[in-house]
């Protein structure tokens, strides 16, 4: 999901200039200093049109890809935007700042000059460790992401194609999964495998099996529904592969749900992750937000009144949590467009109100 | 060119009703045979079981007992993936049978790559828009490159047809290919579909409940009830002098500007004593228990 499209049109919260132009060009009672003889757009202030934006801009039609991307609100734009800033520091920060184990004697110090979000009990710098435990975290909801979605693509979609038998049988599997309690039987498996050998990748992958049958079932349902179209048979009637008319026919309009899911088992893992590790369960000699709030539990820092040691990586979680979140609301709207068509009624009724 | 020869069809679902089941039988002894350059209609309301010969004819659905061979001019049976090439399919509704996510060229591209009609990319494309341009899909470039949501119904169905016929079929159903568009432009694909047979000598199984376009379009009629055909013949000796009860009840309930008041109850036939088991061959100018094979005049 990459954010806006050569095509997207204007919106009123968007620049001002561009917003007037358009309504000029579409009423003609519109001043003519924009598009004056010569005259750039420089000069005074584009005065607002007589009715301003009583009816929205009509949208471009958007073609094939394009039309998967979700179109651009401000909301999308702040969550996009929190995404990338902490994707950008996991990405880039480890590389900017110290060595976070480096022991000094100024331990429990407020944020300074020096270190700008203080230090931990044995004196260690909060800012680098944020930078490290932002990175492995990240980690984990990436690998955790993908793996859960792959799953849940090929038990929830294959098995809804192939249908009789072997869906069967995979619903069976899914249903399974999922009144499998989920954080309960992770804990019992940290627990179970021993800490030297309890590794990012075995914590990803009991994330990852305890949270693919939820999607798995909603693949499933949609899939039945796309198997039903007129379309898939008649692709079945030139000849198609089964593995094409799945990846070709059907899982393109499956695309915006699989997104979505995506974007909430990132969120599911991280969260899972930060209370498993917050639990002393996570994954060994590997620091992430979680790992953070246990030492900062740990060492106290909450009766001693540490907020620097203990607030920033709970921020972190909570501002990545949020940024997805909305991503994936406006992923819904394309699943749903009638969420979209309420949002711009929304948005009619308020520019009535103010005109 | 090719032919179909289609032996006592029968079909049945099971159909679960909570613990038990039955069957239900959608299709019942049916036989015909589409031959080059001729059009057969399927006529019949509802449930008559048209769409389910439509879908075993185009091997969607297996035929729980009977046979269906298409036949080369010498003689072959034609199996395997050449009878994908063979019989093709255009469907009822354009709105469902075009993938919304691919532009039209990719669905007219796609039977032509997979049938190995064209070898790169450079004869598939110029094979696409001549295909358009069969369909009457003009400008074809412009065409070829809008997405279906971007055309009327009545272009969709082109589109369809023309997807229908790129893997070079010999023989085409289509299944009330005019029922979901404006009745203005209904005659338009029809005839389009008349002169595409023409040109190429298809067999052509026109399936419809509309007796007006099946004379119009076709040189047989078989009339369909409950799975069983009940009446046979040329298109005209059907219409015009329908002997099955049945038949009789179809051409009643097709409006008809001389009879605006309404039909006289007491002359037409009644619904629920309509006999299933007898057939009238206009060929043979005499009744037959259906189920039975034609005889060739």
């Amino acid at each position: 999901m990459t954010t806006s499209t050569p095509t997207d049109p204007p919106r009123p919260t968007g620049a001002s200039v561009a917003d007037s132009t358009l309504i000029a060009q579409e009423s003609p009672a519109a001043p003519t200093a924009i598009t004056g003889p010569g005259g750039p757009i420089a000069g005074p202030p584009p005065t607002p049109p007589p009715t301003p934006a009583a009816v929205p801009p009509a949208q471009p039609r958007r073609r094939g890809w394009r039309s998967l991307l979700p179109t651009m609100t401000p909301w999308l734009a702040l969550g996009l935007t929190l995404v990338g800033l902490i994707t950008l520091f996991g990405l880039i920060g480890p590389f900017l700042v110290g060595d976070p184990d480096t022991i000094r004697d100024i331990g429990l110090a407020g944020p300074t000059g020096e270190n700008i979000l203080g230090t931990t009990q044995t004196g260690q710098d909060v800012f680098s460790q944020l930078a490290f435990a932002t990175r492995g975290s990240l980690q984990i909801g990436l690998i955790v992401g993908v793996l859960a979605t792959v799953l849940s693509a090929f038990f929830g979609i294959y098995g809804a194609y192939l249908g009789g038998f072997a869906d069967e049988a995979f619903s069976l599997l899914s249903n399974v999964f999922l009144v499998i309690p989920g954080l309960p039987l992770v804990i019992v498996i940290s627990g179970f495998v021993p800490p030297e050998s309890r590794g990012l990748w075995t914590i990803a992958l009991v994330l990852a099996l305890t949270s693919w049958a939820a999607s798995a079932r909603v693949l499933r349902a949609q899939t039945l529904s796309v198997r039903q179209r007129d379309y898939v048979s008649a692709s079945q009637l030139s000849g198609e592969r089964p593995w094409r008319v799945i990846v070709v026919e059907i899982l393109p309009n499956l695309l915006p749900v699989l997104a979505s899911q995506f974007v909430y088992a990132v969120i599911a893992a991280i969260l899972g992750e930060a209370g498993l590790s917050f639990l002393g369960l996570g994954a060994s000699n590997s620091s992430t937000l979680g790992t953070m709030l246990f030492y900062a539990q740990n060492g106290f820092a909450l009766p001693l009144g540490a907020w620097w040691w203990f607030v920033p990586p709970g921020l972190i979680i909570a501002l990545f949590g949020m940024g997805l979140s909305l991503i994936n609301f406006s992923i819904d709207e394309i699943i749903d467009p009638r969420l979209k068509n309420a949002r711009n009624a929304r948005r009619l009724a308020r520019t009535r109100k103010e005109s | 060119m090719s032919s179909v020869k289609v032996t006592d069809l029968t079909k049945d679902y099971l159909i679960r009703d909570g613990l038990r089941r039955r069957r239900m039988r959608a299709v019942n002894k049916v036989s015909f045979e589409l031959t080059p350059g001729r059009t057969v209609a399927l006529v019949g309301e509802s449930g008559s079981g048209k769409s389910t010969i439509a879908k075993l004819l185009t091997r969607l659905e297996r035929p729980t007992s009977g046979t269906i061979d298409v036949l080369t001019d010498d003689g072959a049976r034609v199996a395997g993936s050449a009878y994908r090439r063979e019989v093709q399919m255009v469907f009822q509704d354009p709105f469902a049978s075009l993938n919304p996510f691919h532009s039209v060229a990719h669905h007219i591209a796609r039977p032509l790559r997979l049938h190995k009609r064209t070898q790169d990319a450079a004869s598939t494309r110029s094979e696409v828009l001549a295909m358009l341009e069969r369909v009457n899909l003009t400008p074809a470039e412009e065409m070829a490159e809008r997405r279906p949501h971007e055309l009327s119904g009545g272009q969709r169905q082109r589109v369809a047809i023309a997807r229908a016929l790129a893997p070079g079929a010999q023989v085409l159903i289509a299944d009330e290919p005019v029922s979901m568009l404006d009745v203005s432009i209904r005659l338009g694909v029809l005839n389009l579909l008349g002169r595409l047979q023409r040109e190429s000598r298809l067999a052509v199984l026109y399936i419809t409940h509309d007796l007006a376009t099946a004379r119009h379009f076709s040189d047989d009629i078989l009339v369909l009830h409950h799975g069983r055909v009940v009446e046979r013949g040329p298109a005209d000796a059907v219409i015009l002098d329908p002997h099955h009860d049945y038949t009789k009840l179809l051409a009643l309930s097709a409006p008809d500007p001389n009879r605006l008041g309404g039909v006289v109850r007491s002359t037409a036939p009644d619904r629920d004593a309509i006999d299933d088991s007898v057939c009238y061959d206009h060929h043979l100018g005499d009744w037959v228990p259906s189920g039975t094979q034609e005889v060739a005049a």
